[in-house]
């Protein structure tokens, strides 16, 4: 493959994710991947129901009082949105509009990391109230459950902060189209796991 | 093998082992790593035998014991059975579907890696004298209560192992479905390539189980979490659940790629085509796909109450509808063909009323309240060592006599492979058949001595003798692979006259390009089809000679699981010491900096020119080696 | 070759139904000579399905060795080339359905006695005067022993389960530290002690064990619970109701005292043991160590050992030798040998059989 040969919006193909074998791969092996993730967030999740508001004797806490759900609605609310910006990214590397996708890409990752900065805020309110990972089932299933999601949101942050700036001056090519288009499928997984924590863990903790 | 490559000092060739991203060789380091466990995992279980010679011996202590038959399990599933496994599917399935490599290279290196170097940790364990000992199914309660390191080193090491076993698993899954040659439809797949085609599937879905299982078990002892500790709120049952939602899928994991092999086995030496092939690749898919509803009737006795039992009891049997559909099918294929009797088809012969009996006991437990009785005695033992060694080891054996040719260019002894045979299939049912017993006189299992006068002395006996021929047996392959190395007598494309898929129309070895062009596939067993219609070379091809596109090998898949090899130590000792933390970060930091130095640096491959390619095949054609 | 083969047919059916009836183990702990109703179920459905897949194995060792014999390639000449054949549906459905049927001829009662066994509602029934109709034995499993608890009859034992013969008796199971596994192969099927909630299950005694060879059913801990997994034992004793009756009160009069078979001994014991160990026989269990208050009756020493004094001083010097992982400390030091001597002879006399 010829990372140097240029391409026009006219020659670029119109899956350029697909374009080579490796992309193809990439691919393919990535939804594979995803595949994966999701049995790993249904066994979170499935402990996280049987260990809800469980602890040791005279255990103070449960999910009724702990949630701020505003905090978590704002949180949601920028994590959606990232993921609409990352579709304006792809759309752009579709038409090869390289600088555009380079914009809307930063623009997710400041969204991705106002999101874990808040979530960083709202474990360590939780933690300053005595509800610490070590303080029962119940704290350790919630702290797993919703951290691997922080956790994955911070490896997608690291990731697509790498893509940018090592491509930055190189433009798009077909071996780093199926590097960021991988990204937006790993972007968008994120957020919807994290639909199902705002549902599962937020709402019927709340509510429910 | 060109002549360069064999003038190289010890050093180079290291290097070249440990860089590569060749299918083939990674292949063939899995069936090392994979044969070393083995032994390892063998001589725990002699030990195991040992101990039970007779009653109330105190050979080991009950300590050690417990350490042995958890090191023993835990070896032979995760480190012998499944890395020699997928040394075949590295090694052979990119040649039966025409492929040059893998999806990804680099990451089929990562997966050995991770796998080699989480086995070693599992082991240091040894070194440490602080073993794990709760079993290798570690139930929780237990597993939490083992006191020192021991279970650290289950957790933590099968963590590392696991990994590279997922990456492994989709790297099979993206080949499969993206790298076929023209014309090898899904039906047209040979069954191994099938076999492990489903098997990925199901480490992607049940390997993610583990890994959470065995965080929730590395939080609970190293990060104050409360998952399993019931005091506080945790709940023990969990544990089970996630240990058999993977642990019940593994077992077809292991087995269907035996069957794969067996599979080819049986069609190669009746000269005939796989009887009912769509039928048997249905079954395959439904048995993957039932493997996954099962899990609870390894928990029948836990009290999950008689619907949930009742309920496992019936899909538990429903297995046994598509396994008796794969063996009838095999016995289909041998009628009506003309047997010969080599060492694979011998072992593959030997299989079939070793597994019947594995799957009929197996049936037998999925009667829950009948595995009420069953459960956790020797019944069980028996039962599981029928299936994994009948069918799991028999097929690991047959492919090593099948392919060795195939790999290495030379043939391991028909006569002592046979005496191999003997030993071990005799052994086998020497050391397992009468444990069935065992368990109907009341013998529980993982006991560690027991006393006279429960009338379990002579059958006890009995197994342990039968363990030493097993020992024999294999002793006698060690022999065999020196010998057949040191002669080193030269074999062609299809050492066994009867190859019917494309491995066997490419030299022994294959080249590292695998084909020098991309074969056309023109159906089922194509190169049967093309010998049929007296193409003798078996091949038609899709494309011209042209450049061919490999990838660079490269050190960072070792750098990488070394990483997290540092990195769990850190995790084991951060709550004694002050060095535990900054080790487990700086394993993380390491790892994490040698994949991003991957990722930085541009590796788009290199190509073997039309040139080069083409001196090859004169020379081949020349019929000199170099 | 027909002829031959029935032969052979023949003659590997009367091995394996040789060794299955030679194989039937020893009466105390065999599941194959099943004293109990739940036992006896459980066998049936062993008979069942041995039969099936005895069936199963016929068949296809039948077809396999006629294959092996007819089609190998020394008979058939070296360049013959067989018939490439793809299938046949027909054998394909005969190969599907004849399992499915076999399967559900085994899954009907395997459902049936699933919820038979499982059948634990009785447990809550109570006669008119507020009494349980049906006797309950609080069972706890702990790191290597098991306790005994009759909660309506307000008695506590250790090591020897002693219940009355000819009656469903339903049993609480749950495990103190690490789970266990209870199981009394003569009589029944195994049921798990976990450590967070109670497992109820019940069990039928038809015979009384004064026959057997120790006078003792043997029972088991079935899961793996540490070292000392296979050392973890106990003994059944079943007497008839008006026995049981009798035992029972015995019992229940230990709480006014025991027999002193050597005062010196009882002193070194209320010294020394009764921190942990009670011998009183009446009120609940949860006591750190076994209750005593039947010892001199037990069948063993510590689960296993022979019941005699020599065994008995040898686990009191020294626990953690005899069976690795136990809680009991170690009174090597602590005695001389003429206060164990005293204790033992104390010990053994703890009797409410006489």
């Amino acid at each position: 493959m010829d990372l140097n040969k240029k391409f026009t919006p006219e020659t670029w193909p119109e899956h350029p994710e697909r374009a080579t074998l490796e992309g193809k791969n990439k691919f393919v092996g990535f939804w594979l991947f995803l595949g994966g993730e999701t049995i790993l967030f249904a066994t979170l999740f499935a402990t996280y129901m049987a260990l809800k508001n469980k602890g040791p004797s005279g255990f103070g806490f449960s999910t009724q009082e702990l949630y701020q759900l505003p905090l978590v609605f704002v949180m949601t609310l920028l994590l959606l949105t990232s993921s609409l910006t990352s579709v304006y990214a792809m759309h752009h590397m579709k038409n090869y509009n390289f600088k555009k996708m380079q914009l809307w890409l930063a623009i997710t990752a400041i969204l991705g990391l106002c999101f874990l900065g808040l979530e960083v805020y709202e474990f360590n309110h939780y933690v300053h109230e005595g509800f610490t990972f070590g303080n029962s089932a119940f704290s350790s299933s919630f702290f797993t459950l919703v951290g691997t999601h922080g956790f994955h949101v911070a490896v997608g942050l690291v990731w697509i902060t790498l893509l940018i700036f090592r491509n930055a001056k190189r433009g798009l090519n077909l071996y780093n189209a199926s590097k960021y288009y991988t990204f937006s499928l790993y972007w968008h997984f994120i957020d919807v796991v994290w639909v199902f924590i705002f549902t599962v863990v937020y709402l019927m903790g709340v509510i429910g | 093998m060109s002549s360069v490559a064999q003038k190289r000092g010890f050093g180079a060739a290291l290097w070249d082992w440990m860089t590569t991203v060749d299918h083939k060789k990674i292949g063939i380091l899995y069936l090392i790593g994979g044969g070393f466990f083995f032994v390892v995992g063998g001589i725990e279980a002699m030990i195991i035998r040992l101990q039970l010679l007779k009653p109330n011996n105190d050979l080991v202590s009950a300590g050690l014991f417990n350490d042995l038959i958890t090191m023993h399990g835990t070896t032979m599933i995760f480190l012998a059975a499944m890395p020699i496994l997928f040394g075949f599917m590295n090694y052979i399935m990119p040649l039966q579907i025409g492929a040059r490599d893998v999806a990804f290279p680099f990451i089929n290196s990562l997966g050995f890696w991770m796998f080699f170097l989480g086995g070693v940790f599992l082991n240091v364990s040894w070194f440490f004298g602080q073993v794990p000992d709760a079993g290798w199914t570690s139930y929780a309660s237990l597993s939490l209560a083992s006191p020192g390191h021991g279970i650290d080193f289950y957790a933590i090491g099968l963590q590392i192992a696991g990994g590279g076993t997922l990456m492994g698993g989709i790297n099979f899954l993206v080949t499969i479905i993206n790298m076929r040659a023209p014309g090898m439809t899904y039906m047209r797949m040979p069954l191994f390539t099938w076999t492990t085609f489903v098997a990925s599937a199901m480490i992607l879905f049940a390997f993610p189980p583990l890994t959470v299982g065995l965080f929730f078990l590395t939080f609970d002892r190293m990060f104050d979490a409360n998952f399993f500790d019931h005091q506080m709120g945790g709940n023990t049952i969990i544990w089970e659940h996630i240990f058999w939602i993977f642990g019940h899928p593994e077992v077809y994991i292991l087995i269907l790629p035996a069957f794969g092999i067996f599979s080819e086995i049986f069609s190669i030496f009746s000269r005939k085509r796989l009887f009912g092939y769509p039928a048997m690749v249905f079954a395959t898919v439904l048995i993957g796909f039932l493997g996954f509803m099962v899990w609870a009737h390894h928990m029948f006795t836990v009290g999950l109450g008689p619907t949930a039992n009742a309920i496992f009891a019936v899909a538990t049997m429903a297995i046994a509808v598509p396994t008796g559909v794969k063996i009838f099918n095999w016995l289909l294929t041998i009628w009506g063909g003309s047997i010969s009797v080599t060492t694979p088809m011998l072992y593959a012969l030997g299989f079939i009323p070793s597994f019947v009996m594995g799957g009929v006991t197996g049936v037998m437990q999925g009667a829950a309240p009948l595995d009420y009785q069953l459960h956790d005695s020797y019944f069980i033992v028996a039962h599981f060592h029928y299936v994994i060694v009948g069918g799991v080891v028999l097929a690991i054996l047959a492919g090593v006599h099948l392919y060795w040719p195939k790999m290495f260019g030379t043939m391991l002894s028909e006569t002592l492979g046979k005496i191999t045979f003997v030993f071990f299939f005799v052994g086998f049912h020497c050391t397992f058949l009468i444990q069935h017993w065992l368990g109907f006189w009341g013998m529980p299992r993982r006991v560690w001595t027991y006393m006279d006068g429960q009338g379990w002395n002579t059958a006890n006996m009995i197994s342990s003798f039968g363990a030493l021929l097993m020992a024999i047996g294999v002793i006698v392959l060690v022999i065999n692979i020196i010998m057949t190395t040191v002669k080193n007598v030269r074999v062609g494309n299809d050492p066994w006259g009867d190859g019917r898929t494309l491995e066997w129309a490419i030299p022994s070895p294959p080249p590292f390009y695998n084909f020098t062009q991309t074969p056309l596939v023109r159906g089922l067993d194509t190169v049967w089809i093309e010998k049929q219609e007296g193409n003798a070379t078996g091949l038609t091809f899709a494309e011209p000679v042209t450049d061919i596109h490999m990838p660079h090998g490269s050190i960072i898949p070792f750098f990488m699981s070394v990483g997290l090899f540092i990195a769990g130590f850190g995790a084991m000792f951060h709550q004694e010491t002050s060095w535990g933390l900054p080790l487990l970060i700086f394993g993380l930091a390491w790892t994490f900096v040698a994949m991003a130095m991957r990722s930085l640096k541009d590796d788009l491959g290199y190509h073997v020119t039309k040139e080069e390619i083409q001196r090859d095949v004169n020379n081949a054609s020349k019929g000199g080696q170099n | 070759m027909m002829k031959g083969l029935k032969k052979w047919r023949l003659f590997s059916l009367l091995a394996v139904l040789t060794v299955f009836l030679a194989g039937c183990g020893q009466e105390e702990l065999s599941t194959l000579l099943p004293a109990g109703q739940v036992g006896k179920d459980q066998f049936k459905l062993l008979m069942l399905a041995s039969g099936i897949m005895l069936f199963v194995i016929l068949v296809v060792v039948a077809i396999y060795v006629v294959a092996l014999i007819r089609f190998r390639r020394s008979k058939l000449g070296e360049d013959f080339i067989p018939e490439q054949v793809e299938g046949s549906h027909k054998l394909e459905l005969v190969w599907t359905i004849i399992p499915i049927i076999l399967i559900i001829i085994l899954a009907v009662p395997t459902v049936y006695y699933t919820y038979k066994l499982g059948d634990v509602k009785a447990m809550e029934e109570v006669t008119d005067d507020g009494k349980a109709k049906h006797l309950v034995v609080d069972v706890t499993a702990k790191l290597y022993w098991w306790e005994f608890e009759y909660p309506e009859l307000g008695i506590v034992t250790a090591q020897e389960l002693v219940v009355p013969t000819k009656e469903k008796i339903y049993f609480n199971l749950k495990a103190a530290d690490v789970k266990h596994s209870f199981w009394i192969p003569a009589i029944g099927g195994k049921m798990d002690t976990n450590v967070e909630n109670l497992n109820k299950f019940y069990l039928t005694f038809d015979k009384e064990s004064e026959g057997l060879k120790d006078g003792v059913f043997y029972g088991k801990c079935a899961e793996l619970c540490g070292p000392s997994h296979s050392l973890m034992d106990f003994k059944v004793k079943t007497l008839p109701r008006d026995e049981f009756n009798a035992w029972a009160k015995n019992m229940k009069a230990t709480e006014d005292g025991n027999n002193v078979a050597n005062a010196a001994g009882e002193e070194v014991f209320k010294q020394s043991c009764i921190g942990c160990h009670a011998t009183s026989g009446a009120g609940e269990g949860g006591t750190q160590g076994p209750n005593l208050a039947s010892f001199g009756d037990r069948n063993r020493v510590a689960g296993f050992l022979k019941h005699n004094e020599e065994d008995l001083k040898e686990w009191i010097k020294n626990p953690q030798k005899v069976k690795p992982g136990n809680t009991m400390p170690s009174f090597e030091n602590q005695l001389s040998e003429q206060e164990l001597d005293d204790l033992a002879e104390y010990l053994l006399g703890l009797s409410v059989e006489q």
